[in-house]
């Protein structure tokens, strides 16, 4: 049967009727799930959120032709395995964009150009998305980043150093700073 | 297809309904693989029991490859196990046309028919006797009933005319009646 679905998933991503693939990815902070389109990752859900609102949101927001594909997430898995065994500082994974949108999108976009190892503030991002006073909005755009890790909210803190807020927890916050040799 | 941005209870999802008319009935559509965590299993089962073990594989490839490709369109969400059934008896039927055997051997036609509705549970006592049927009229009763195709599917899954599938059915009925009385 596991063979047959995978078979399956393999066929419908060939003839074009996959368009969210998912996997689970392990991670050193509990399970991630990573989804992607034929695009790009659209979205990673941290191991704090519910897995399943998170494929119901996807299904209703991008495509309910939504299938656990693990081959199609090969290299999103080997891109995160190495980014937390400290040994990849760019993550060269396409992405897909199709969950956010408008001011949001500008600072997420913003938030993917921080180089790892360095970190921003709130107003930093905001003003990189074209609006350097809409610090609040950049800080809900921040905890609305649908592909944390990868989009690098993380390295986004209060101007002053106080972590600020972070979807997965402040310990995870902490955490992969720290892996990244800041604090 | 794409949605971008769309949250549920959007008023994008409510367009259809005229203003100030009452139409609850937004379809929301669960994602695929909850169709195949819930149903790929028993379908699986069904296709052995139709084509064969050997063949079943393919059969599963074809009906989920389908489902799949008429999903984001389908307007209606309640039955969906009975709608991969359907199209799993098609396939099978398609798969026995191609080989062309007779198509449906009867014994797995009431397996078949009893899953899509759910309804006449296939362990009940009806079902009990409509096993008992002589094949073709057991497999005319269990198309017409359990999978509610017309007498125009019946003919071609049983490969006959509709006149003789009406008569089937006819006389699958009429055993029953006699039988329940």
């Amino acid at each position: 049967m596991k063979d047959a679905l995978h078979r399956l998933a393999e066929r419908a991503g060939a003839e074009g009727l996959l368009d969210v693939a998912y996997a689970d990815v392990d991670s050193p902070f509990g399970t991630l799930l990573v989804a992607a389109t034929p695009r790009g990752i659209v979205r990673l859900n941290l191991p704090n959120h519910d897995p399943d609102e998170t494929l119901e949101e996807l299904a209703a927001r991008v495509s309910p032709r939504l299938m656990e594909a693990p081959a199609r997430l090969e290299e999103a898995r080997r891109e995160l395995d190495l980014y937390f065994a400290g040994r990849l500082t760019e993550f060269g994974l396409p992405l897909d964009w199709s969950l956010t949108d408008g001011f949001r999108m500008r600072v997420q976009r913003a938030i993917a150009g921080i180089p790892y190892g360095q970190t921003r503030s709130y107003t930093d991002v905001a003003r990189s998305a074209g609006n350097e006073r809409a610090v609040r909005a950049a800080g809900t755009a921040c905890g609305s980043n649908p592909i944390p890790i990868v989009v690098p909210c993380h390295r986004v803190l209060r101007s002053g150093g106080a972590l600020g807020g972070y979807g997965g927890g402040l310990p995870m916050k902490e955490a992969l700073l720290e892996l990244e040799g800041v604090r | 297809m794409l949605q971008a941005d769309r949250k549920w209870g959007d008023a994008g999802d409510l367009t259809l309904s005229a203003p100030g008319a009452f139409n609850p009935r937004v379809t929301v559509l669960p994602p695929f693989q909850t169709l195949l965590d819930e149903h790929a299993a028993d379908v699986m089962g069904v296709l052995r029991g139709a084509v064969g073990r050997e063949d079943a594989e393919d059969c599963f490839q074809e009906t989920f490859l389908a489902a799949l490709r008429a999903y984001p369109k389908l307007d209606r969400a309640e039955n969906l196990r009975g709608w991969l059934f359907t199209i799993a008896h098609r396939k099978a039927i398609d798969h026995h046309r191609a080989n062309g055997r007779r198509p449906l051997p009867v014994a797995e036609v009431a397996e078949m028919a009893a899953a899509p509705t759910g309804e006449p549970e296939p362990g009940g006592e009806v079902w009990a006797l409509v096993r008992a049927l002589p094949p073709k009229q057991r497999a005319a009763v269990a198309l017409r009933y359990a999978c509610d195709l017309p007498h125009a599917e019946i003919a071609a899954a049983l490969g006959c005319t509709p006149e003789a599938a009406r008569r089937s059915l006819h006389e699958g009925m009429k055993r029953l009646r006699r039988e329940l009385a």
